[in-house]
């Protein structure tokens, strides 16, 4: 198979307004992806799925990732007067970066058996804004799967032809798979209970102190 | 009554060819060995629970072969598997559709407490929650033969049931409910969490 820069080339060829960007992994895995932003992300996706070079068309799964919003911190060197001498002084800038949705998808190829090629798109932050084209009318596989994005994560997928809770009832309003997601309040006895599980229990038993020698403290 | 009448007197009746009983333990023998489980499973339980049906464990032997696809004809309910929060509703209609007398078995650590699924938001933590249960199986799964545990145990407590008296059996009890309100569906999670009729959390103090 091609490298993915080949075609993310070739797909900007054919679909000229497309900007995609290449979303680089670093680590064992080292899968990078091509990020495709939303307006253009459904006929990219066409490309890759007809394109008789690669011919994608096997979607083996579409998954969501969630990110918060997160605080970059810059270091740059800057010339300043301190005490009347110019000195290189470390200027330490911090941006506040907004969190986004993204989605994921796992592409391969039955006829020519390779792949993967991994795509993902982003919403525009992951408050009001979380809408991304469905891929589903590309392939059919992620019908369900961007159903349960939709159900964990909150992202709607605009064109998607049943986009419904999968897992969770229909009258639920949380995101569970959110990393700010609060679990409802029903904490319940536990034998052995251990780190986050611990925490809770601490708050919702009563310590005895007389009880606490017998645990072995960390 | 069948304590009323001596036993050694009973047994020698019985050489000679007559059978003393009472409509208590008859009425009881009648049912114990006849209970029709509700055809349904939820999770990998329910593969030990077709195991026990099934030729080489052979529920059949205590008259509980007969699975009913339909709650109005079953008397037991063997709850085998994990119950989401999803699925907790219609467990207790289903419940709530068996006549009177039911029985509930709950099969496996998920019916029970949630088992390893507990601290996860959309699990319930065990069906005595919305429903009373009868016999517990802790197990996950539980094998064939702890389900046939159960099983003569809640045939056990059939046979102790009394028909009269003031800790008669609550099917026969009118003050007793044999229906239950089912859960429904919230924004967070089921409203109500628990019934507290039903459902006595253990005080517990946290070392």
């Amino acid at each position: 198979m091609e490298s993915l820069e080949e075609i993310k080339a070739r797909a900007e060829a054919v679909v000229p307004d497309a900007k995609i960007e290449i979303v680089l992994n670093p680590g064992p895995a080292n899968q990078p992806s091509l990020l495709l932003e939303a307006l253009s992300a459904l006929r990219v996706a066409r490309f890759l799925h007809d394109d008789p070079a690669l011919r994608l068309d096997f979607c083996s799964n579409a998954t969501g990732v969630d990110w918060l919003d997160r605080k970059v911190k810059t270091t740059r060197k800057v010339k300043k007067l301190v005490e009347g001498e110019e000195k290189e002084v470390d200027e330490t800038t911090e941006e506040s970066v907004p969190g986004y949705l993204e989605a994921v998808y796992h592409l391969y190829s039955m006829s020519h058996k390779h792949g993967p090629v991994i795509i993902r798109s982003r919403t525009v932050n992951r408050a009001d804004d979380v809408h991304l084209p469905s891929l589903t009318p590309v392939w059919r596989s992620a019908e369900m799967q961007e159903r349960e994005i939709f159900d964990l994560y909150g992202i709607h997928f605009d064109g998607h032809p049943d986009l419904r809770r999968i897992l969770m009832w229909d009258e639920f309003v949380d995101h569970p798979m959110r990393k700010d997601y609060v679990e409802p309040d029903d904490y319940e006895y536990e034998p052995t209970p251990h780190d986050e599980v611990l925490e809770r229990a601490k708050e919702h038993y009563p310590a005895r102190p007389e009880l606490e020698q017998l645990t072995p403290r960390e | 009554m069948s304590d009323k009448i001596d036993e050694g007197l009973r047994s020698e009746l019985q050489k000679q060819g007559i059978w003393v009983t009472s409509m208590q333990d008859l009425y009881n023998w009648g049912r114990k060995n006849s209970i029709w489980p509700l055809q349904f499973g939820l999770a990998c339980c329910a593969i030990e629970m077709i195991a026990t049906a099934a030729s080489r464990y052979d529920l059949a032997r205590f008259g509980g072969e007969v699975f009913r696809p339909s709650p109005r004809q079953a008397d037991l309910m063997i709850v085998a598997g994990t119950v989401t929060k999803k699925m907790a509703p219609q467990i207790v209609r289903l419940y709530n559709q068996m006549p009177d007398p039911k029985y509930v078995i709950a099969m496996g650590a998920c019916a029970i407490s949630g088992g390893p699924f507990k601290q996860g938001y959309n699990v319930l933590k065990g069906i005595d929650r919305y429903i009373p249960v009868d016999v517990y199986i802790p197990g996950c799964p539980p094998r064939p033969e702890a389900l046939l545990h159960a099983f003569m145990e809640l045939q056990r407590k059939i046979d102790e049931q009394k028909l009269t008296g003031t800790n008669k059996a609550s099917h026969l009890d009118s003050a007793q409910p044999s229906e239950f309100p089912v859960p429904a569906f919230g924004a967070h999670d089921l409203e109500p969490s628990l019934n507290s009729d039903v459902f006595h959390p253990p005080e517990i103090e946290r070392a």
